[in-house]
């Protein structure tokens, strides 16, 4: 029989990044085009500076952004992006409102033209944004029916107390209570191009898509208002919050941690730190938690950045039965790594993941626009992701024990669980004291 | 708008051991797609054993022939990739996606556990563990969790292969043995019965030689014989509902049989086309009158399969629609509009554009999810698997595009309320 052993990597070429181009128009939008012709569409995405913006109108203008123009119904928008491939759509996070969409390459001016009537000569007709408002209250209806969403609340407010980032989500009645001419108000205020970001990314000429964008948009004019958001406070820790949720099967288990922001030197030893303790599969907590313990699922951690800052975060759905078992584990693999520097090995492999999959990151359109359009909004651009390469590629492991003992650190976390109150408050008073939330 | 099309090359060669094999290069960035899908999904599952075929993919990742358990998650994340797998209706796939470099290691791995997984009674036992805390995730502790897909098959059929609960039993989950995971292996995880397709930034004539190393010495076994699981469409109405005790709002999906995707292509494809035109952004029939102008409906989609694998199922499948409704809503109000509107579909036709501005989209989102080395390994495997045609994955865009409006008329006329089957969900919570 042939032998087989485990075959060699082909060491990776030099990261690539793509042609592009970047211009700052004279209303302050900033336009960045990226060529990617593997496919012949084009993505969109422009990042609106929202910070501080009241959170129920702007949840609900994000939601109405596309419910009619001066000239245009809501459905006329829509049919007249369909009718080249495209589609538009809008969110809303801390920072930014963000509008995403894509189409075929050969639609790009068509698409540009549409929002910029949506951003220019915006009607929000008061029949559609009445029934906007009825879906977004139903929707956040059924979020709060949704542990993630309950759970993320519940830690939130434990993280951020005052600050604007404590509520992310509007209540229902505050929703109900917002008028149409709120939001005319509110876009006319806050939709604005300076500190704007427009990414486009597909099968274009840099250049000429700058052209159409600034062709297109050139009646998008404005000053911007000061959205900026105080820095986040440094996270409190404290007592365990619990959360009830009667009868539920399974605890939803978050902790929020300090972290740093990309531009930091020892950003990358921190993520490599993340990354060994629980940010991939092949991490010391998921292989404990689920491939040794079977406790759970998908447990995973990650770090979110907003621009007043950054919190890495910790997360897993866990059987009631063992929800104090689980914050055991947890405690142990957060102490381990905070007291314990990292194999050799263990750093390789974290290594390996996290350049790789920045390439992976960089394959598509979509996985470009995203990555641009997010570092845009950070003032950093694609070419940050050679400095970040090079940072990972240098980290030592003695970097990576000194950021993990500094963040990592069980006692600078805050713990947030929601569950069936009546089974599991008691196991978790074992481990450390517990406040009802 | 001129509907444009991909030209990936595709190259197919069959090993001895009865391995189909599709190459698909393409050098616009420095990564590799590589899946490996086997003919064996929930239908084939024996009675008694509801959730095997899902819990067996689990195993499939404990450790084999030269693979400690953790060793294949390792090896993958370690090269810079990321991996998973999903079971299927009528398949099973697995695949890697990584940098260009690790594609031999990522051939090597598939190789390894084609040859036979390591099933052992602690992996078993561990991930047994596993799947149920992922059926808590997804089903039990949510609200809608498994709506429609594994709430609407038990109304629309009525044979054990197709309405069965995939995700499985506790009972029948707790019961499995290694035993049966060592039979479930021999008769289904045979090369003769697997495709293996590799996407992305590669050489041809060296994949074709490192696929020969590799996976030529995976020992040859037969397909088994592909099971017809075909069964009357229902000649009444059917209804069902459920009372969903975390869920604060009431919704309701419908199915309708459609053509057998493969044997019956033509009559097929309207269909897919139809569920766009229906419900396809704010602009599309349902969108349009359920959700702006009658208020219904929160939110309504439309689909084929019962896991929106339109080109990758087999008969029998169905068309679904399914939809929110706010608080109150009359779930019958919304099948009467929609039978109203598929009417008025069949008696008026389509609008000037309408056809051509929805084929376009789906043309955008076709070729979008084609961006991807994923998004072109994974089809083109199946389609290898299904259909001996992974070529058909640069067509799709013109097929789609070639629909006429006789043909998306005469789909619609069949969406009668006799052929329909519906659950509705009752809200627990009172909001």
């Amino acid at each position: 029989m042939t032998m087989h052993t485990l075959p060699d990597l082909i060491p990776d070429a030099k990261l690539k990044l793509p042609t592009q181009a970047e211009r700052t128009l004279s209303s302050g939008l900033t336009v960045i085009a990226i060529r990617r012709p593997a496919v012949p569409l084009v993505e969109l995405r422009l990042r609106v500076p929202f910070g501080r913006a009241p959170l129920p109108r702007a949840t609900l203008l994000s939601q109405a952004l596309f419910t009619g123009t001066g000239t245009m119904s809501s459905v006329d928008i829509a049919a007249e992006l369909q009718a080249v491939g495209g589609g538009l759509s809008a969110g809303l996070d801390p920072d930014r409102l963000l509008v995403t969409g894509n189409a075929l390459a050969s639609g790009l001016d068509r698409t540009l033209e549409i929002l910029a009537a949506v951003l220019t000569d915006p009607a929000y007709p008061n029949e559609e944004v009445a029934t906007e408002r009825d879906r977004l209250v139903d929707h956040i209806q059924v979020a709060l029916s949704q542990p993630a969403h309950l759970a993320r609340t519940a830690l939130l407010k434990r993280m951020y107390g005052n600050h604007p980032y404590a509520v992310q989500t509007p209540e229902p009645e505050q929703v109900r209570g917002v008028r149409p001419g709120q939001l005319r108000t509110l876009h006319g205020d806050r939709v604005r191009p300076e500190g704007s970001v427009l990414v486009l990314v597909g099968d274009i000429n840099p250049e000429k898509a700058i052209d159409a964008a600034e062709k297109a948009l050139g009646s998008w004019t404005g000053p911007g208002k000061d959205g900026d958001v105080p820095p986040t406070p440094a996270l409190q820790p404290g007592p365990l919050v619990l959360v009830d949720r009667p009868g539920a099967v399974q605890s939803s288990l978050r902790m929020a941690l300090p972290a740093l922001g990309r531009t930091d030197p020892d950003y990358a030893a921190l993520q490599l730190a993340n990354l060994i303790f629980g940010g991939y599969f092949s991490s010391r907590w998921v292989e404990n938690m689920r491939e040794d313990k079977g406790y759970t699922y998908g447990p995973h951690t990650s770090i979110e950045h907003f621009l007043a800052g950054s919190a890495l975060l910790v997360a897993a759905e866990v059987a009631t039965e063992v929800t104090g078992p689980s914050l055991l584990e947890t405690l142990y693999e957060l102490g381990r790594i905070a007291s314990l520097p990292p194999s050799e090995d263990e750093l390789e492999q974290a290594r390996r993941y996290a350049l790789g999959t920045l390439r992976l990151g960089m394959s598509t359109q979509a996985g470009l626009a995203g990555l641009a359009s997010m570092y845009a909004s950070f003032g950093l651009r694609l070419d940050y992701l050679r400095d970040y390469s090079t940072a990972l590629s240098k980290a030592t492991r003695e970097q990576v024990a000194e950021v993990a003992a500094r963040f990592l650190a069980p006692s600078r976390a805050i713990t947030v669980v929601l569950g069936d109150a009546a089974k599991v408050e008691a196991p978790l008073a074992a481990l450390t004291t517990v406040e009802k939330g | 708008m001129k509907i444009p099309a991909t030209k990936y090359p595709v190259e197919r060669f069959t090993l001895d051991n009865g391995l189909r094999v599709v190459l698909t290069p393409d050098r616009s960035a420095p990564v590799v797609g590589v899946a490996v899908v086997y003919d064996v999904g929930i239908r084939s599952e024996p009675e008694g054993r509801t959730g095997f075929a899902h819990l067996f993919e689990h195993l499939m990742f404990q450790g084999s022939e030269n693979l400690e358990k953790l060793a294949h998650f390792r090896h993958v994340q370690g090269a810079g990739g990321t991996f998973n797998g999903s079971t299927h209706l009528d398949y099973t796939d697995y695949f890697e996606v990584l940098p260009a470099g690790a594609l031999e290691r990522a051939l090597f791995l598939e190789a390894d556990r084609m040859r036979g997984p390591r099933l052992t009674e602690e992996n078993l036992q561990n991930q047994i563990d596993v799947v149920k805390e992922e059926i808590r995730v997804n089903v039990m502790n949510r609200p809608y969790g498994g709506f429609p897909w594994l709430k609407l098959p038990p109304v629309l059929f009525a044979s054990f292969a197709n309405s069965h609960d995939g995700y499985g039993s506790f009972g029948d989950l707790d019961s499995a043995t290694v035993d049966d995971a060592r039979t479930f292996f021999e008769r289904y995880y045979a090369s003769g019965n697997a495709t293996l397709a590799v996407a992305g930034d590669f050489d041809v004539a060296k994949a074709t030689e490192m696929i020969h190393r590799h996976f030529g010495d995976v020992p040859s076994r037969p397909a088994p014989q592909l099971p017809d699981f075909d069964e009357p469409d229902l000649t009444a109405e059917k209804r069902d509902s459920y009372t969903d005790r975390l869920a604060p709002l009431p919704g309701v999906a419908s199915a309708w049989r459609v053509p057998d995707p493969i044997h019956d292509f033509e009559r097929y494809l309207p269909f897919v086309v139809l569920a766009e035109v229906l419900t396809d952004g704010d602009a599309s029939r349902l969108v349009d009158r359920l959700a702006q102008r009658d208020r219904s409906v929160t939110s309504i989609g439309g689909y084929i399969g019962f896991m929106g694998d339109e080109f990758q199922v087999r008969n029998p499948t169905a068309l679904l629609l399914q939809a929110n409704l706010p608080p109150g809503g009359d779930s019958e109000k919304v099948l009467r509009t929609v039978d109203e509107e598929i009417d008025r579909l069949v008696a008026d036709g389509l609008a000037a554009g309408e056809l051509e501005r929805t084929q376009a989209r789906i043309a955008t989102h076709l070729l979008r999810d084609t961006d991807a080395v994923l998004g072109r390994a994974l089809p083109m495997a199946v389609l290898e698997l299904q259909r001996g045609r992974p070529e058909m994955l640069n067509e799709l865009p013109k097929l789609l595009g070639e629909v006429t409006e006789a043909q998306i008329v005469e789909a619609a006329a069949t969406l009668r309320p006799q052929r329909r089957a519906t659950v509705e969900v009752i809200p627990g919570v009172s909001s």
